[in-house]
């Protein structure tokens, strides 16, 4: 996006003095921040709503963990792999260490922000998608090795993806506007692969996992929701008409997705679910993320329409493939992202984003559109399993199965997430007065 | 006739509903309790605040069975409750003087006997 929109206006002759910056833009980048951060607690709520009462903390902290360890990680290095000049698979290290930001003893401004709030933008959306690849892996991984894992995996799996996609790579000719390809179809593959090397929960198949709070699930949803304005409607690196459609097609893509969702609820079970709308909701905001800026507000209702099928259908047999993707992050985030990321190529409005597709006679925006999806999912796949592997010779993935049973908050956390106080007794501390 | 109180873990409770199925012991009441029974203390830490828990989390089961019943209900409490851990629990067995099944009436032997499905 950032580079791209770089060259676009330089194109158009928007000759924005390096230097000076416009008020607005860097208004909406610093409120898109705030609000793409929100997105990662929002997802904790998610998944926490979604796992067992005896794993809530656990599956928050997983959420929380890429809040800590991922963002001081982008800071110091993963911005620079994604975004510093380098070569067409991997950015420099021109960023690393936060370097490259003061110029003459001023702060750099390019698009008209200051280049260091990319770096905490951008931050944003690498910590939400290394938290996003958690909901595969709850209920039995060690979190000590989640936080070495979901570290390196935004240095080593989300900066290059990043940086082929957005960075002048090589997938730079796909349409990604917010991060489809590089955000959800990415964790997808990487939850998958993880559910795949950790193995399904030792009671998987013979005991009921259902959500212990559904106010919760519903909570995230919403949150997500929120924040995914800042995520689409920012990506537009500027507050203006891209903003606009972006935003407005964030807005009505899950809406439809969640209305077809509630029919297929009704045809299918003859009752529609509060889980099943707020799944709908994450899956229609995935499918149209590829696509915001990118196709008129009819094209988005289309797509929302159109992303529900895959997901809820796979997510409906995903238990009977004996596939412990715990919180279905496959179904919802890796469907819906592939699912956008072709009909983006579809639906692509030269009026209304600037680069026409299929229905406007570009057919081969689709196979670009494949191509990076293929590129995608095989490089996370790959740098997923090594990382994982790696991680593995210094501590242990899974707990034991006795940990399992016991449930990771208190085993993992020292902690509960509802404890019952009756019983509970003062420790004294060494030489204090109790 | 006698009614069989079992205190088991909650982690457990999956594998003993499954051992009192096979066992064909239908008819149970659960409750989730809190107990104490000299097993290790887990320590949790809030801000700062550290404390042991003294109380477990348990799961009680109320079980009214006839005589032959009474030793396949426990065995099956048994080999699916242990872990060998201290805080596996207590069975108690008791008594009953009189037992009456509301919808009919019905007393004794033929209360406690469940109704095959289909049947009334």
């Amino acid at each position: 996006m950032k580079k791209r929109l770089l060259a676009t206006s330089v194109f158009l002759g928007l000759a924005m003095a390096e230097g000076a910056v416009d008020t607005g833009v860097t208004a909406w980048m610093l409120i898109s921040t705030a609000l793409v951060l929100l997105m990662t607690p929002a997802l904790a709520f998610f998944y926490g709503g979604l796992a067992g009462q005896k794993n809530v903390l656990n599956t928050m902290a997983m959420s929380f963990a890429a809040l800590a360890a991922g963002g001081v990680a982008w800071a110091l290095l993963g911005y620079s792999l994604a975004y510093a000049e380098g070569n067409a698979f991997i950015g420099g290290l021109g960023y690393a260490f936060l370097q490259g930001f003061l110029e003459e003893g001023k702060m750099v401004v390019s698009d008209g922000m200051p280049a260091l709030l990319d770096v905490a933008f951008q931050g944003t959306f690498a910590i939400i998608t290394a938290a996003l690849v958690s909901g595969s892996l709850v209920g039995r991984m060690r979190y000590s090795a989640w936080v070495i894992f979901s570290t390196l995996w935004i240095l080593f799996v989300y900066a290059p993806l990043a940086h082929w996609v957005w960075g002048d790579g090589l997938l730079s000719d796909a349409l990604d506007f917010a991060g489809g390809t590089v955000v959800h179809i990415n964790a997808a593959v990487a939850g998958l692969v993880g559910a795949l090397i950790l193995g399904p929960r030792k009671e998987f198949g013979r005991v009921a996992f259902l959500p212990h709070n559904i106010p919760f699930v519903l909570l995230g949803a919403g949150l997500l929701w929120f924040g995914w304005f800042g995520f689409n409607g920012g990506s537009a690196y500027g507050a203006n008409e891209s903003a606009a459609l972006a935003f407005t097609n964030t807005f009505l893509a899950p809406a439809m997705t969640a209305l077809v969702w509630i029919v297929l609820d009704y045809l299918a079970n003859g009752k529609a679910t509060a889980v099943g709308i707020a799944t709908a909701i994450v899956v229609g905001l995935v499918a149209i993320t590829p696509a915001a800026g990118y196709v008129g507000p009819l094209g988005a209702l289309w797509i929302g329409a159109l992303a529900a099928f895959p997901s809820f259908y796979f997510i409906r047999v995903r238990p009977r493939l004996g596939l412990d993707d715990s919180l279905d992050v496959f179904g919802s985030h890796g469907l819906a992202g592939i699912t956008g990321a072709i009909l983006t190529g579809v639906f692509a409005s030269a009026a209304w984003g600037g680069t026409a597709g299929g229905l406007e006679g570009n057919w081969t925006q689709v196979l670009i559109q494949v191509k990076a999806v293929i590129y995608a999912i095989v490089y996370s796949a790959v740098g997923t399993a090594v990382l994982l592997y790696l991680t593995r010779v210094f501590v242990p993935l899974r707990v034991s199965e006795k940990e399992e049973r016991v449930g990771l908050d208190s085993v993992l956390h020292g902690e509960e997430a509802y404890p019952v106080t009756e019983g509970a007794i003062l420790v004294a501390e060494e030489g204090g007065k109790r | 006739m006698k009614l069989i109180v079992a205190i088991v873990r909650p982690e457990k409770l999956n594998d003993v509903l499954e051992a009192l199925f096979k066992a064909e012991v239908r008819g149970l009441t659960i409750s989730k309790v809190m107990g104490h029974g000299g097993g290790t203390e887990r320590v949790e830490t809030y801000r700062g605040t550290t404390v042991k828990m003294g109380l477990y989390e348990k799961v009680k089961l109320e079980i009214g069975v006839s005589d032959p019943f009474v030793e396949p209900t426990i065995q099956a409490i048994l080999s699916a409750a242990r872990t060998g851990e201290v805080g596996d629990g207590k069975i108690f067995v008791l008594p009953v003087e009189k037992v009456i099944r509301i919808r009919t009436g019905e007393e004794d032997e033929a209360a406690v006997t469940p109704v095959k499905p289909g049947e009334g």
